[in-house]
């Protein structure tokens, strides 16, 4: 059963997994568990995006499963299991900039890798960022962007980790539909993305993972 | 005598269109006056220019090059994008100033900002625009939303302009709330409709959205008469304008402006019938639209902004399942009425480029952003003229020599026999006006055929 669960998620079908998580709950089994394997489904699908065998469609239906399992299994949860993650990243589409759909697909891509990821959104002001970098010590941050505006806004926002002190504490990566080598330089950053894989690939490479 | 429109052939019917758009008309349908014979002759020649490059028949004199941007025109001349949707005066100056200061052989034309005031009146939610949901120095960004719900696709299938009407627009603009309340129109058919179905007009909520109307209608004529004025302006300093118009995308339409990203693509998995039954049944609204500005305006180029085909945003089976036959039979149906349709391929395309290729042979104007051009120039380049591939990041950031650099690697690879027009590949905001002067000098000194 438990692998029922794992393939049917990966695979999207929706009702079926729905039938599998709801026969499990009356059946008594630990809701951590389902919620395991349910994990696991969501890591082949991130495997399968990696390998450009799911595009966005197939992501976002995903994720919606996944919630239709989570509303299922949350009210019969009496702890929440802390799941190991490779290391914090702050996230977020940088100030005056409203975008989420790159920004969405490289959050989702980094938590199914593994990473606790704090989404702040879009627009987010730079005292944001800076506040909550402070608040959780995360040493990756990542800056989303699709339009012109948000090169300054991204070099604004690096400057002002750099004058919190924070700048030698995070590697910063950027990314977005314009953001080219160039980009980086102006901003600052030390690394940008083409896609949401690259972007895993750094996180993994800055949090020391094989 | 002058053959009628239904008597033309399709080819016939697009040299009736590129001749229309030679001569221009003012707003009393005279012929156009031009500032000066240098000026009617820059812009005789341009046409032709541009006309050569898409129908691909015979080389250009040269390469043209084009200026397509978003709101650059406006911070070029000194003035916030809230300005320029606020004080028409200032958005005509911005644009003006934009020909005077790089003269390419196509400019994009003062409309692009439109009347701020008008969506404060109408309380439009699709957009945040500056001053009104992102600061006044910056450019206008689109909302998302599920405007439709998951169980509407019968609602538009059935009747998609009475779906528009109450059910679409009512959610899209605060201020037409009241058209929640409208009867079907089709039910006053006889002396015993009449009553029952103008009640409604009489109901507050409906006279506030009547009210509502009358003022947005209002502003967006004093806009139209401004802007208008100055677009004439500009044709008659020799400048052309591209557009006559836009259509769209079916997938696109329910994409952007209908259910929204998430939605359009739950609907893939949960309902992929209804979205292909609703995609199909808006298909002739869209060859009707594009039609329609193409021969009020008489202009052949209507333009097509693409968004949710793009490489990455589904796979290529979905693509050919989903977003390829639709947004094909409308440009095959702007085509048959001599429209030439300029799809936008912004972000990048280049896994689509040989589904694409499926078209007649000098009928498509192709808008690229970061698509592989080499590659593109093999494909769809082979029958169609494409635009484009200069980066926003370069413009904005880099140097005029490598502004240079890159035309000539673009008009190398893709120049050869014609069929390549230089020019920014996105719609930009900011970019250093050195590096959009060297794109179109350059373009202009390089790109001559010998």
């Amino acid at each position: 059963m438990a692998e029922d669960l794992v393939n049917t998620l990966a695979d999207l079908k929706e009702q079926e997994a729905i039938k599998i998580v709801t026969d499990r709950l009356s059946a008594g089994e630990d809701p951590l568990e389902i919620l395991g394997d349910a994990r696991k489904g969501m890591e082949i699908v991130g495997s399968r995006f990696a390998s450009s065998e799911y595009f966005i469609p197939d992501l976002v239906y995903s994720g919606e499963i996944l919630k239709s399992v989570t509303d299922l299994v949350k009210p019969k949860l009496t702890t929440t299991g802390e799941s190991k993650k490779l290391g914090k990243i702050v996230f977020g589409t940088v100030a005056g900039d409203i975008h989420d759909i790159g920004k969405d697909i490289v959050v989702f891509m980094l938590d199914v890798n593994g990473f606790e990821v704090h989404d702040l959104g879009v627009d987010v002001p730079v005292q944001k960022f800076v506040d909550k970098i402070k608040e959780t010590s995360a040493p990756i941050v990542g800056l989303s962007g699709f339009l012109t505006l948000a090169f300054d806004s991204m070099k604004e926002t690096v400057e002002a980790m750099k004058a919190a002190g924070l700048r030698d504490r995070v590697k910063i990566m950027i990314g977005g539909g314009q953001i080219t080598e160039e980009v980086r330089t102006y901003t600052g950053a030390d690394a940008y993305g083409k896609d949401a894989m690259a972007g895993v690939t750094l996180a993994k490479k800055w949090a020391g993972v094989k | 005598m002058e053959k009628q429109w239904e008597e033309m052939s399709s080819d016939e019917k697009q040299e009736e269109l590129f001749a229309r758009w030679m001569s221009p008309k003012d707003p009393q349908g005279n012929d156009l006056k031009f500032q000066s014979a240098q000026a009617e002759k820059a812009y005789k020649e341009r046409i032709t220019r541009i006309k050569d490059a898409i129908q691909m028949k015979k080389l250009p004199d040269r390469v043209p090059v084009f200026l397509l941007p978003s709101f650059f025109p406006v911070y070029n001349a000194g003035f916030t994008p809230r300005e320029a949707l606020y004080d028409y005066d200032k958005c005509c100056t911005a644009f003006k100033k934009l020909v005077a200061d790089f003269a390419p052989d196509v400019q994009p034309g003062a409309v692009m900002p439109g009347p701020g005031k008008a969506y404060d009146i109408l309380d439009y939610k699709l957009y945040s625009w500056p001053g009104h949901g992102v600061p006044p120095e910056q450019s206008y960004q689109a909302n998302e939303g599920e405007y439709m719900k998951a169980d509407e696709y019968d609602a538009l299938i059935d009747d998609p302009s009475n779906f528009f009407s109450s059910t679409y627009l009512p959610r899209v603009f605060g201020a037409l709330e009241g058209f929640q309340m409208l009867p079907t129109l089709t039910g006053i058919l006889e002396i015993y409709g009449v009553a029952f179905n103008f009640i409604p007009f009489g109901l507050p909520p409906v006279q506030a959205t009547y009210k509502a109307l009358f003022e947005a209608g209002a502003e967006a004529l004093k806009w139209a008469g401004a802007i208008g004025g100055c677009n004439m302006e500009i044709k008659a300093a020799g400048f052309p304008d591209l557009w006559a118009g836009y259509s769209k995308a079916p997938f696109d339409v329910i994409g952007d402006t209908l259910r929204g990203t998430r939605g359009v693509m739950l609907d893939m998995y949960r309902q992929p019938d209804k979205l292909i039954e609703a995609m199909e049944r808006l298909t002739p609204i869209m060859i009707k639209m594009g039609v329609g500005v193409a021969k009020m305006n008489g202009q052949p180029v209507v333009f097509m902004p693409l968004h949710k085909g793009a490489d990455g945003f589904m796979s290529d089976e979905q693509f050919k399942k989903f977003y390829w036959p639709t947004f094909r039979e409308v440009m095959m149906g702007l085509i048959a009425e001599g429209v030439v349709p300029n799809p936008a391929a912004e972000g990048k395309w280049t896994t689509r480029l040989e589904i694409m290729q499926d078209l007649p042979k000098g009928k498509v104007l192709w808008m690229l952003d970061q698509s592989d051009i080499a590659k593109a120039k093999q494909t769809i380049g082979k029958g169609a003229c494409m635009f484009g591939n200069v980066p926003s990041a370069l413009l904005a950031l880099s140097t005029p020599q490598k502004v240079k650099d890159y035309v000539k690697k673009c008009i190398d690879v893709a120049g050869k026999g014609g069929g390549y027009i230089v020019s920014n590949g996105a719609f930009f905001d900011h970019a250093k006006a050195e590096n959009v002067k060297a794109m179109v000098d350059f373009a202009k000194e390089y790109g001559v055929y010998k």
